[in-house]
């Protein structure tokens, strides 16, 4: 009894810092940090643009200045989406097909609208979409993805 | 139900037979609390090596990298600074098990015919125990780590003959010491050593069972009794008594984590690790081409000595009372390694070492960063700017203002929150501070205490970066302020703000009378700038 409550009390004093200490954290810890990315003139109403902008991004205990991707679509005067460049099936980069009007992941044919919905192939779930504001007519986004 | 689950595994693998054998196992009646440290000892090492393993998940091994995992581990990761104390006190703390084991050993003769070859591995097992104490030490790359490894691998190359030999070994050219060394001595920690003493902890083991524990003369003739229960629960409270002690440590004293290992350090004294402490103070008592026995010859011979004790007491058992030589040598051990571990702690300087693991972000940005802060709250910006949200303006942390300095200025000038508190050089400031500001002035401005925001605000009233550099910033006519509280005691500092000349007599720097408050913010302030 005294054994197996000692020895008990020990197990849980080693297991429980252990998996706070694997479990708790987040890898990183990055605030939702917006990047001014475009003007909103150089941008046309319902043709998707493939925008490359620079973020710094904490990874662990290095802070990284990163290249980042987006496809951004323009809805109307005052709106912008800005979709992650992955496909939300496995992850491949998509594309925008100009002559099929889609996005076309080139892994496993999944098809999606301008809108970000699935129209055809495996995918599961409409296209992720980066937090975006827009200031003083300047697109801005933000280092939080938002899934559908 | 379980019970056929148990019959089906022990007729497959024989593992409950296997427990049985090793809990029913014959123990002399004389056994009892003073044979607890070699279960003790076991336990240890497997607490180093679960702390260890999780050390690792998130720990990089290069120099440089190795530094800033660490201090990830420290501020980033919840539970990080317990695991590493765990690591480092229960490295501190199996030393000692260890040697009582050994003392215990000793006093009771029981390394006598025929339990020589166990003797001899345990004292083995203790020479990796140093070994891990030793390479660990270099791990978390800091100045301590640095120096005192550089002190290690000189030492080593003192070693009459093989001294080449072993600098090569540890990757090193007797000067500096850099990634080959790190890589070697990361590589001994947690590839080599880790096998090595597993394998002899089987052997030892293996040993005591083959020729049992110990009896003392009083066991002759008498009955012997079970491992289990008694000596089983025995262990497990001095087990449990340990590891109690080792989790009161690692909550309550901080492993602290210096500055990054630098070479050009000069300042930086060397100590080593406290159960080194002693063959520090011993090899001051050798000088010049004596050097080499205090460093090496010596301690070679001891152990030789220690590894030969049982052919040298090859006398009956004797009780311990009656082993007045065994006693005798402890006791002088004991006042030899005291007296010179005392010795080395008194004749150590006090350090103002700042723990670098406990820097927050204010501690690393400009003064003007930091006083731009104080600005931003005195012009009430926070009003209609909120910190982490879109509010009546933009959030200015999410995202610096594009806006043209000129348009900027005007507008602080101009708010009608409270227009016109700001001097225009406060102004240009801040207006600086919200278009440029880097990641870490944000987590400044989010984390900064009030205090520390204050000190900063003097620090650039009285134009103290006209002649002095704080984070980068500012001028060089005077001594840069990054390390003066380390460099100072708080009375010098504050008496020198009155009469700089008085403490350096070529100083140009003018006396400045604080008022007792903002004395007690810019001293708070500039000593925690860090090195």
């Amino acid at each position: 009894m005294l054994i197996a409550s000692l020895g008990s009390a020990i197990a849980a004093a080693l297991a429980v810092p252990a998996g706070i200490y694997l479990l708790w954290n987040g890898v990183s810890k990055n605030r939702g940090t917006f990047v001014e990315v475009a003007d909103l003139t150089q941008l046309n109403v319902g043709k998707p643009q493939e925008v490359t902008f620079e973020r710094t991004r904490v990874d662990g205990w290095r802070v990284l200045k990163e290249k980042v991707i987006a496809w951004v679509v323009r809805t109307d005067d005052k709106n912008v989406v800005a979709y992650s460049p992955q496909c939300t099936h496995l992850g491949c980069a998509y594309h925008w097909e100009e002559d099929r009007n889609h996005f076309v992941c080139p892994c496993h044919e999944s098809l999606f609208t301008i809108d970000g919905k699935v129209v055809g192939g495996p995918a599961s779930r409409p296209l992720d979409r980066y937090a975006v504001r827009v200031e003083n007519s300047k697109l801005l986004i933000g280092s939080k993805i938002l899934k559908a | 139900m379980f019970r056929s689950v148990l019959d089906w595994l022990e007729e497959r693998t024989g593992v409950e037979s296997a427990i049985k054998h090793f809990l029913y196992e014959d123990i002399p009646e004389s056994s009892g609390w003073h044979q607890v440290f070699g279960s003790v000892a076991l336990f240890a090492f497997l607490v180093q090596v679960f702390t260890g393993v999780l050390l690792s998940l998130n720990y990089a091994p290069t120099p440089g990298e190795a530094y800033d995992s660490l201090r990830y581990i420290m501020t980033q990761v919840t539970a990080g600074p317990l695991i590493r104390g765990m690591h480092h006190w229960g490295a501190s703390l199996m030393i000692i098990v260890v040697m009582l084991h050994l003392v215990q050993v000793f006093l009771w003769g029981a390394y006598k015919k025929p339990r020589e070859a166990t003797w001899m591995s345990g004292v083995v097992l203790l020479l990796l125990t140093l070994a891990y104490g030793l390479s660990g030490y270099l791990l978390p790359w800091d100045n301590r780590a640095y120096w005192g490894t550089v002190v290690t691998t000189q030492i080593a190359e003192l070693a009459p003959g093989l001294g080449p030999y072993m600098l090569r070994l540890l990757g090193s050219d007797g000067t500096a010491i850099g990634v080959v060394t790190f890589t070697r001595f990361y590589a001994a920690h947690v590839l080599l050593l880790p096998p090595l003493t597993m394998l002899l902890i089987g052997l030892h083991v293996y040993l005591v069972r083959r020729h049992g524990v110990a009896p003392t003369p009083a066991d002759e003739g008498r009955p012997k009794k079970k491992f289990y229960p008694r000596q089983v629960a025995i262990d497990t409270v001095a087990v449990f008594v340990w590891f109690a002690v080792l989790m009161g440590m690692a909550i309550l004293a901080r492993v602290p984590l210096g500055h990054v290992a630098d070479p050009t350090d000069l300042s930086f004294i060397p100590r080593p690790e406290w159960y080194f402490l002693f063959l520090f103070q011993f090899l001051r008592w050798f000088e010049g081409p004596l050097e080499v026995v205090g460093a090496v010859i010596l301690p070679t011979l001891a152990m030789v000595a220690l590894l030969l004790v049982p052919f040298v007491d090859r006398g009956k058992m004797a009780f311990v009372r009656q082993r007045t030589g065994a006693i005798a040598a402890v006791i002088l051990g004991a006042i030899f390694w005291g007296g010179l571990t005392a010795k080395a702690v008194i004749g150590t300087p006090e350090t103002h070492e700042m723990d670098m693991s406990l820097v927050q972000s204010w501690q690393e940005v400009s003064a003007g960063n930091l006083a731009s802060i104080g600005y931003f709250r005195q012009a009430q910006c926070g009003s209609c700017h909120e910190f982490g949200k879109p509010g009546v303006g933009p959030d200015l942390s999410a995202a610096p203002s594009k806006r043209p300095a000129e348009w900027l200025r005007e507008h602080v000038k101009s708010n009608p929150k409270a227009p016109g508190v700001l001097k225009d050089a406060q102004v240009d400031m801040l207006v600086t501070f919200v278009t440029k500001r880097s990641e870490k002035a944000v987590d400044a401005w989010e984390n900064a205490p009030r205090s520390a925001v204050e000190g900063a605000l003097v620090y650039q009233a009285n134009d103290c970066a006209s002649c002095h550099k704080l984070n980068g910033i500012g001028d060089d006519l005077g001594p840069p302020i990054n390390g003066v509280g380390e460099r100072r005691d708080r009375a010098w500092i504050e008496q020198h703000f009155a009469d700089p000349a008085k403490f350096s007599p070529e100083s140009m720097m003018p006396p400045t009378k604080f008022k007792p408050e903002e004395l007690k913010r810019i001293t708070d302030y500039i000593t925690a700038i860090p090195k």
